[in-house]
């Protein structure tokens, strides 16, 4: 079951991610984009990260992705003519890059032993005296490290965001005179 | 059959990253090089819950430090791509384009 739910969403996410890159037509690769995000949610509720799923299709193939379109619809621009590539690059390039991909997993492998298995839900620890089982990527205890562990990091992020704000509309403002 | 471990999610990772810098290197509509570094801080979010997933538990409480750095990236990823678009807005109401190659304005 686990094994089946991670081939299936993996290799729609390598496909979707690949079609990103091969299609010309930007909008093409934004329908490609949203896969990728999907696959990806679901590939994050086998690790039992709950919140990040849901947050992973509000956020990316919610907003980002309609910001995304936005922009391609309102620049209106068309299908991207290839310029400069040449076909020796294409036919060295692809069998390099999966090679270097091989060689990664390799080295990943032997850096961790595959003896952490993942399970559908297997975050979830088993239940204390008590208190009732908790999920490890549940709102309340993302929640908890949060605005707890991490208050800091929070509170700059938002800094972070006012600033990505005023300089979005400065960027795309007209210019008064 | 052999199980799911947090190797393979590494593998997963490691081949987004890669697809994500062909796709940032190759193009030339900025939209798309835009949306290639997305699919790289997507592989950085599935590098963090898997390590979160795979440290043990403190105290008895679950390990969810990996899943509070992926929500920084995903802030930060908004915020990459609203300030992308916006300066792509505006070069494209300067230069009328928007493939990468074609904006030289400091090439000499």
């Amino acid at each position: 079951m686990d094994v089946i739910l991670f081939l299936i969403f993996a290799i729609i996410a390598v496909v979707c991610a690949i079609n990103v890159v091969v299609q010309t037509h930007p909008i093409s690769s934004a329908i490609s984009l949203v896969g990728v995000m999907g696959s990806l949610a679901v590939l994050y509720l086998l690790l039992g990260a709950e919140f990040i799923a849901a947050a992973q299709v509000i956020v990316y193939a919610g907003a980002i992705m309609v910001l995304f379109v936005f922009v391609i619809m309102l620049l209106n621009a068309g299908a991207e003519t290839k310029k400069g590539q040449s076909t020796m690059a294409l036919f060295l390039g692809v069998p390099l890059l999966a090679g270097l991909l091989i060689v990664m997993s390799w080295y990943l492998q032997g850096w961790f032993p595959a003896n952490t298995t993942v399970h559908f839900g297997g975050f979830s620890l088993p239940a204390l005296p008590g208190k009732v089982a908790e999920s490890g990527g549940s709102a309340h205890q993302v929640g908890m490290a949060l605005f707890t562990t991490y208050l800091l990091p929070f509170e700059v992020t938002s800094v972070l965001i006012l600033i990505a704000i005023l300089g979005a509309i400065v960027l795309a403002r007209k210019e008064m005179d | 059959m052999h199980p799911i471990s947090t190797v393979h999610y590494l593998a997963l990772s490691a081949a987004l990253l890669l697809i994500g810098t062909v796709g940032v290197l190759t193009r030339r509509n900025i939209v798309v090089i835009l949306m290639s570094i997305e699919l790289i801080l997507n592989a950085v979010n599935i590098n963090l819950i898997a390590f979160s997933h795979s440290l043990p538990p403190i105290e008895g409480h679950p390990n969810v430090g990996g899943q509070v750095f992926a929500i920084f990236v995903i802030t930060d990823a908004v915020a990459e791509a609203a300030v992308g678009l916006g300066i792509l807005i505006a070069l494209f109401r300067n230069k009328e384009t928007v493939l990468a190659d074609e904006i030289d304005l400091l090439k000499w």
